[in-house]
């Protein structure tokens, strides 16, 4: 509950460029299938919050990671919630910066129209190259 | 903690976040309102609407900055600024208004 005995905080600036300071890149690579473990979606919120930090955030999805963003997905008859629509949102957070290994898409047998956000495909090479650009990289 | 009408209860955590959303009514939100002495008037039952069609699209709370760069995208200029949001919540629109609208609390809230 908020304590509403205190007078309420003071309004924060509208997109305050400052106020976080450092911006580092960071390149978040999801290699397992969305649901069995919970590393996809924590995956996921971390994305977020990086982003609600104003972060440079880049995505990858290599692997079964492919599949965290497969159009269609329907967890709900094993139980789980389909927190697939939430890739949907990171447009909205300016996260657009979203990566599929070629490799791992072909084997699969998925193309892009497969994919429920629009994403840049990258074989091995541009893949290690954006990798060795990054700050911090974290895989799950 | 919890909230009560007409005998139904509905159970809350300690911040007050409803925990069932599919329980949520516009009699409930009334009730967390008052709770959090905010008086609901239409600008801020098009904010509330909005977090709910956003959670329905998104399956998430957004976080302040975004949601007030939706607003602005959806309501016009003069609505998608800090001023205005706060005047509707003092204590920050992602988490009252969320509080309100029946949703978790956002990701990423700072």
């Amino acid at each position: 509950m908020s304590d509403n005995n205190e007078a309420p905080p003071p309004i924060p600036p509208d997109d305050d460029e400052d106020e976080f300071g450092v911006i580092k890149k960071f390149c978040y690579v999801n290699r397992k299938a969305p649901y069995g473990t919970v590393y996809a979606l924590e995956s996921l919120e971390m994305v977020l919050i990086a982003a609600a930090f104003d972060q440079d955030v880049s995505v990858v999805f290599m692997d079964d990671g492919v599949y965290q963003i497969k159009s269609d997905q329907a967890p709900e008859a094993a139980g789980m919630k389909n927190f697939s629509k939430t890739y949907r949102a990171l447009e909205g957070y300016d996260v657009e910066k979203l990566y599929v290994s070629k490799e791992s898409m072909e084997e699969r047998g998925l193309t892009t129209d497969d994919f429920l956000v629009d994403v840049e495909v990258l074989d091995a090479a541009a893949l290690s190259a954006l990798l060795a650009e990054q700050e911090v990289v974290i895989t799950s | 903690m919890a909230y009560e009408i007409n005998g139904e209860t509905y159970e809350a955590d300690e911040e007050g976040y409803i925990t069932d959303i599919g329980s949520w009514s516009e009699g409930l939100a009334g009730l967390i309102a008052e709770d959090e002495k905010i008086e609901m008037t239409d600008e801020h039952w098009e904010v509330v609407n909005f977090l709910r069609e956003y959670y329905d699209e998104y399956q998430i709370a957004p976080a302040v900055r975004v949601l007030t760069k939706a607003v602005g995208k959806k309501f016009g200029k003069e609505k998608g600024n800090n001023k205005y949001l706060y005047s509707l919540f003092p204590y920050g629109p992602a988490k009252q208004a969320c509080k309100i609208a029946g949703l978790p609390k956002p990701t990423g809230c700072i």
